[in-house]
């Protein structure tokens, strides 16, 4: 298989105030294309900050990042902004959709990048919301919605830009067991059928049984499964 | 899409905008009714014609001058007619109604204004009929009087020998004024000679003389001559342009034009606060909508000009609503202000300019929101949710 996400030798450091806190070190990572990859590890191990870089939502201090072709790593904030339109769905915990939108155009939202007509925009929307079985619901707001409909009209604005890289930030986090289920089998699916590339974070190991691989990180850096129970 | 994101953004919390847009209505039918205020105030000075010089005694307007001037004037190089008029404090049955009403000169009226159109007939009628009086268009029309009338005019300063301060005048004709405001129809003038001789006291003097000269260049010396004519006597004059009459005639109601520019400064600068702090109380709310658009590919550029689009949004429809509003109530006034503010009209210059103001506004309440969204980290937005 070939990858789609390499990283080299990737820092981040933040600043607290005077303080310097290294949250990844010399992280070497690679993804495969098609692969369903869950990170797990204990809060403060680096996960959503390996998710936001590979997503490039944030810069690394140190290192490379390669995502296809793309070097994020020397990328400028407005081409990042660009790949991102193009290249990367995001699914986030609590689904962040805009409230005063319908299903419809809350998925249609990233298509307003594009060079697309209305028409069009609306037909891929309606499809991707086919996608997630929720088509009979285009016209509902998302107070209107349940939580794990609300999450799937997130899927559909996270693939509806057909990006070959998904990443989704504890998707599950705030829904009930049967609805988890649920969503990480409609993953499965985009996975499995659509061919799409899933790196999912998540501090439950049952919803992490649903992607192909595992990796565990603690302080900033890959560990075995086994570290990773030490430390948790 | 980009203009439902807008308009549904503006509309999510209703009572909010609703208020904010309220304030700037207000803000602009205040500008707009204002502005037409200011234009009522200066008309005269539109009217005022550049070959005019007006002369008054030195003290006030209110002290008389002698009509022995009117050939004295006349003879100054450089003066081609000379008419002169007199503050009647002319009304209709009620001293609350009043009108313009000036006793003067026909012929040397009819040179000194050539803009004013009567019939010839009329200009004849006018003439030869000793009470006889001539009425703007539009006054006629408001007091329903027509020519042939017999019309009762009291004045406030001047009775009659007998005592009576009710003139029985005859309309002997109808002028028109060609201005677009056609401000001068609010006025009448009947003949000099007539209450000249009936009045009871004053008799041979005249409130102001109006001079038309050959070349406006002129104006200064022959102002000069004038003055300097009388220089030392018991009633020493005062002589400037028309324009420069009307405009400190205005004047003695204040610099009309400087308290509109301040009161409407002050307003919109309120109206700044007013609507940046609903657009920055509105971005500060969707922190992490925002930070979720930019995830999604919008770039810095985008987001700040969606967010510059919904204060503009905002204050231009507002403001339009406000300037139509003002348009509709100073038409409607128009008629029933026309003696009191001849030509309140909102002229299309200051519609312009108030649709400006509007967009300005708008984006000068937004700027800051806008570029604090534009700023946004969105790693911490985010974490922040």
């Amino acid at each position: 298989m070939n990858a789609l996400v390499t990283t080299r030798a990737l820092g981040k450091t933040y600043r607290k105030g005077k303080e310097s806190v290294e949250v990844l070190k010399n992280l070497g990572l690679t993804i495969d294309q098609g692969d369903f990859v869950a990170l797990m590890g204990p809060s403060g191990s680096g996960k959503t900050t390996l998710l936001n870089l590979i997503g490039g939502l944030d810069r690394p201090t140190s290192g490379e990042i390669q995502v296809g072709d793309a070097r994020l790593d020397q990328m400028s904030s407005a081409r990042l902004a660009r790949w991102r339109a193009g290249q990367v769905g995001f699914i986030f915990q609590f689904y962040n959709l805009m409230p005063v939108l319908s299903a419809q155009r809350n998925v249609e939202l990233p298509l307003l990048l594009t060079s697309l007509k209305a028409k069009e925009r609306r037909q891929r929307a309606q499809t991707a919301l086919e996608v997630v079985g929720l088509a009979d619901r285009a016209k509902h707001y998302p107070r209107e919605l349940s939580g794990g409909q609300e999450q799937r009209v997130a899927i559909a604005r996270a693939l509806v830009s057909d990006p070959s890289l998904i990443l989704a930030d504890e998707p599950t986090g705030d829904l009930d067991r049967q609805t988890a289920d649920e969503i990480l089998e409609l993953l499965q699916i985009l996975n499995a059928e659509h061919g799409k590339t899933i790196v999912m974070v998540t501090h439950d190991p049952r919803a992490a049984d649903h992607a192909r691989h595992t990796l565990h990180m603690d302080k900033g850096d890959l560990v075995t499964a086994a570290e990773s129970e030490a430390a948790a | 899409m980009r203009f439902h994101l807008i308009r549904k953004n503006l509309g999510r919390k209703k009572v909010r905008t609703l208020f904010t847009g309220l304030s700037i209505l207000i803000a602009f039918l205040l500008y707009g009714l204002l502005t037409a205020l200011s234009k009522s105030f200066s008309i005269g000075l539109d009217l005022a014609g550049a070959d005019r010089l007006v002369t008054i005694h030195k003290v006030s307007l209110t002290v008389p001058l002698p009509i022995s001037y009117q050939n004295r004037i006349a003879n100054i190089e450089g003066v081609k007619t000379i008419s002169h008029y007199t503050w009647f404090g002319g009304y209709h049955q009620d001293p609350r109604n009043q009108i313009q009403s000036t006793p003067t000169d026909v012929d040397s009226f009819r040179q000194v204004y050539p803009e004013y159109t009567m019939p010839e007939e009329q200009w004849d009628a006018w003439k030869r009929t000793r009470t006889g009086m001539v009425m703007g268009e539009k006054l006629a029309e408001k007091l329903g009087f027509s020519i042939g009338d017999r019309v009762p005019i009291g004045s406030t300063i001047w009775p009659q020998q007998d005592g009576n301060r009710s003139w029985e005048l005859d309309l002997v004709g109808l002028f028109r004024d060609p201005s677009p405001s056609r401000a001068g129809e609010q006025a009448l003038y009947f003949n000099y000679e007539y209450f000249n001789e009936a009045r009871q006291f004053g008799r041979d003097t005249v409130g102001r003389y109006t001079l038309l000269i050959d070349e406006a260049d002129q104006s200064e010396r022959i102002a000069r001559e004038v003055d300097r004519m009388f220089a030392n006597s018991p009633a020493e004059t005062k002589t400037t342009t028309e324009k420069g009459f009307v405009q400190g005639f205005a004047n003695q109601f204040g610099n009309i034009g400087a308290i509109v520019r301040y009161v409407l400064l002050a307003v919109f600068f309120t109206m700044m606060l007013v609507a940046g702090n609903t657009m920055a109380q509105s971005v500060r709310e969707r922190t992490s909508e925002i930070a979720v658009m930019k995830t999604l590919g919008f770039s810095d550029r985008s987001v700040l000009g969606l967010i510059l689009s919904e204060g503009v949004l905002l204050s231009t429809v507002a403001g339009c609503l406000g300037l139509l509003l003002a348009l509709v109530l100073t038409t409607g006034l128009r008629e029933a202000m026309a003696r009191f503010l001849p030509g309140l009209i909102m002229t299309p210059g200051a519609l312009l300019l108030g649709v400006a103001l509007a967009v300005g506004l708008g984006i000068v309440a937004g700027v800051l929101p806008a570029i604090r969204a534009q700023r946004l980290d969105v790693v911490k937005a985010l974490a922040r949710r």
